[in-house]
């Protein structure tokens, strides 16, 4: 199986402030158009959704094309108001849905 | 008869050429026009306005295997109004589509970066759409040394 997503948000910050998340997962992302030395297509194999949740409510999510490079990397920002934790979930083709959490604290 | 001859093999040449070209333009021009198809079914009838947008990529991209782009859309980003959706599309790969981010007010900007693929030199497209209804659109050319989509 894949190795386990990365994933950089701040410890702490303050009420209403603006974080920056970074995120990023291992895949190879298989764009489908390539093809292996018999001529063959390589079958697509992407993750093709990521979404952000914080204290179950959406934060942010995209839909990825095979145009997205390998290990697909993600930054994008949320603003909160309360201490709790964020959940993030990628999707691969083949259904299978990794997630991850991180909390933070908010003074 | 030597003559005939050369006229049908010229004649045959000619009918050659034109047919590979025909097959070139066929998978070079595909994006571009699939590219603004998309902006058009994104946008649902309305003509996107230029600007509000900014797009952050090389100007040269060594390596089209994997290409920094930043996005940003100019938007308060307050519970009633806010951008909900982004469109990126790449017009010169062989399939336009890259990406959509969705956003909510609690993203607090309409700010995404990522790292794509890039086939050949081409467009950016960029399309947003905000929770008033108003649609965005900016582009971008960026040059690619080395194609990342073959294989």
């Amino acid at each position: 199986m894949a190795d386990a997503p990365k994933i950089r948000v701040p410890k702490t910050a303050k009420k209403g402030e603006i974080v920056e998340i970074k995120t990023l997962m291992p895949h190879i992302m298989e764009s489908g158009q390539r093809k292996d030395k018999d001529g063959k297509t390589i079958p697509r194999k992407i993750i093709n959704k990521f979404v952000a949740e914080f204290n179950g409510k959406p934060v942010f999510s995209a839909d990825l094309d095979p145009a997205i490079a390998a290990n697909p990397y993600l930054q994008f920002n949320a603003k909160v108001n309360e201490s709790g934790t964020f959940k993030f979930s990628w999707t691969d083709d083949d259904g299978t849905v990794t997630t991850a959490e991180q909390k933070i604290e908010v003074a | 008869m030597q003559n005939i001859s050369r006229r049908t093999a010229l004649a045959l040449g000619a009918a050659g050429a034109a047919l590979s070209l025909v097959g070139l333009s066929k998978t070079a021009l595909a994006s571009p026009e699939s590219a603004a198809a998309e902006v058009a079914k994104f946008a649902g009838g309305k003509a996107p306005v230029a600007g509000k947008i900014s797009i952050e990529l090389p100007e040269i991209a060594e390596n089209g295997n994997t290409v920094p782009l930043a996005i940003s859309v100019d938007a308060p980003m307050t519970d009633d109004d806010y951008v909900t959706d982004v469109l990126v599309l790449a017009d010169g790969n062989p399939n336009p589509g890259v990406a959509t981010f969705h956003f909510t007010p609690l993203s607090g900007k309409a700010d995404a970066s990522t790292r794509i693929r890039l086939a050949t030199t081409q467009n950016i497209v960029v399309t947003a759409k905000t929770s008033k209804g108003a649609v965005y659109t900016a582009s971008k050319l960026v040059k690619v040394t080395i194609g990342g989509c073959g294989g």
